[in-house]
């Protein structure tokens, strides 16, 4: 998902360096205060461990292997704030030591994977915990949290990608997005063992509120979340249809007078949506998605069934 | 150090590596900049460039097997990118800008960090005014990634050669168990890090 040089225009790159930078100033700021100084060289430790982990390969089917990503387990393991600063971290070791992912892109692959996927994955992961406080709650959050991490952060990916002019839409949204799908089974499968791992062996280091959650102020992170979606949907929005298009259709005919009575698009966008064979792409990939994230679920519930035995007291 | 493949050339003394690092640095980036910007059409532009980046190869004495084989490993990707703008009108010159230009820059960026130190890099950060928590964080993932990276090889070689098992989850278990082992050796480790580093008298 590392974005190369040279695929991505100047309003792409710009405006993805902004939306990182506030992010990441943001996520900075908030890590100062939450994170203790006690915890400061774990936040070095951390990016090295992610660093490491990712070199770890496992067996995906057919011979090909992948590895994990990291951004939600980040969040987990240190808290969201420190998390945004970790992954940033990791992104440009990579950039600069391994020239994986572009200079100039670097904003955009920093937004997409330091701080859109662990900050959607862990928004995910948050609200999941809330319904589900238990032991198995825990995991089935990590697993169904890490996937929506990955696939948000291709989303994003997708949508620069376009909005660059790179490649249509149409075919980077499903080729992205299809992809993302398996390789997010993947991540929430491994990062749920990890945790998972974890539980086992030092429990403590999982607790909520050990220095480095401060779950009483959550204001910069929604600040910073907020900043993620509205990126998120600066990206995306524009392609999928029907309603934003419907925003620009009518921003288009604005001039045209004659056509601005017809096109207001007021009160039945339904009939776009209804059409049975699904002829836009992005209708398609938005079933393929709304199914993949049914089945991401009920895998990550499973999973925690099976890795978190019903305890009897 | 078997993890240090990545770092192993860039404190050769050459004329390139006695650059100073913001030097590099900023030439890089204009570099790839302007390739970036320049239309493919500009013949003379990429063909001075192809050179004079295997002149600068050349004088900074790296062993062109090792550069070659970074470029190569890192090519999947921008050819996986690259492919998905055939299916649109004008696919084909798209295709060729794509894989011709970020190739380029690649090569700039493997150039750069095969001459730079990491901690030179970290220095320019720090002077252009990155926060200092992100230089703390970065400073210390550079020292310990090379441990963790062989700490992790050697958990990873210590469970193959115990295990005899072809069930395919199993393996993705004891990985899981392993990372998590790993994250806890981790954890320890950076409190031994903390105190050690107040003993010396570290402050903000």
């Amino acid at each position: 998902m590392h974005i190369p040089d040279g695929f991505l225009d100047a309003k792409t790159m710009g405006v993805g360096a902004l939306l990182a930078a506030g992010s990441i100033g943001l996520a900075l700021r908030h890590a100062r205060r939450a994170v203790s100084p006690r915890r400061i060289p774990l936040m070095g430790l951390a990016a090295a461990f992610v660093f490491a982990a990712q070199m770890i390969n496992f067996p995906v089917a057919g011979g090909t292997s992948g590895h994990l990503l990291g951004g939600v387990l980040a969040a987990v393991l240190v808290g969201p704030s420190a998390a945004v600063v970790v992954m940033t971290a990791v992104l440009i070791v990579q950039c600069f030591m391994f020239a994986d992912g572009g200079v100039l892109s670097l904003g955009a692959n920093l937004f997409n994977m330091a701080v859109v996927a662990p900050i959607g994955g862990y928004g995910v992961f948050r609200l999941l915990r809330r319904l589900f406080p238990d032991r198995r709650g825990l995991i089935l959050s990590v697993a169904f949290g890490a996937w929506c991490g990955t696939v948000l952060s291709a989303l994003s990916c997708a949508g620069q990608l376009a909005w660059a002019g790179t490649a249509a839409w149409k075919v980077v949204l499903p080729a992205m997005l299809g992809v993302h799908l398996v390789i997010g089974l993947g991540e929430g499968l491994i990062t749920a063992l990890i945790v998972a791992g974890i539980m086992r062996l030092r429990p403590d280091l999982l607790e909520e509120g050990n220095g480095s959650r401060t779950a009483d102020n959550y204001g910069p992170v929604i600040g910073y979340g907020l900043l993620a979606a509205g990126g998120l949907a600066l990206f995306v929005a524009p392609f999928a249809c029907p309603w934003p298009d419907g925003l620009e259709r009518v921003a288009a005919h604005l001039g045209f007078e004659h056509l601005t009575a017809a096109a207001t698009p007021g009160p039945a966008p339904l009939p776009n949506y209804l059409i049975p064979g699904m002829k836009s792409a992005t209708l398609a990939a938005g079933w393929a998605g709304l199914i993949g994230v049914i089945l991401a679920f009920v895998l990550a519930w499973l999973l925690a069934r099976w890795l978190v035995p019903k305890t009897t007291e | 150090m078997k993890g240090d493949f990545l770092d192993r050339y860039s404190r050769l003394n050459s004329p390139v590596h006695r650059l100073r690092p913001p030097v590099k640095l900023a030439a890089a980036f204009v570099l790839v900049l302007a390739i970036v910007l320049m239309p493919l059409s500009v013949l003379w532009f990429f063909g001075t460039l192809t050179a004079s980046l295997v002149v600068i190869a050349g004088l900074a004495r790296l062993p062109w097997k090792y550069l070659l084989w970074r470029l190569v490993l890192l090519e999947p990707l921008v050819a996986g990118i690259s492919v998905m703008s055939l299916f649109q009108p004008g696919g084909t010159r798209v295709f060729a800008a794509l894989v011709i230009k970020s190739t380029l820059c690649l090569a700039t960026m493997i150039l750069l960090s095969a001459t730079t130190p990491f901690s030179g890099l970290l220095r320019v950060m720090q002077r252009l005014g990155v926060p200092w928590l992100l230089v703390t964080t970065l400073a210390l993932m550079y020292r310990y990634l090379f441990v963790l990276a062989n700490e992790a090889e050697r958990m990873h070689r210590a469970r193959a050669s115990r295990t005899f098992t072809r069930q395919r989850f199993q393996i993705w278990r004891s990985l899981g168990t392993l990372l998590g082992q790993l994250f806890v050796r981790t954890s320890e480790r950076s409190e031994r890090i903390y105190a050690a580093m107040c003993a010396r008298g570290w402050k903000e």
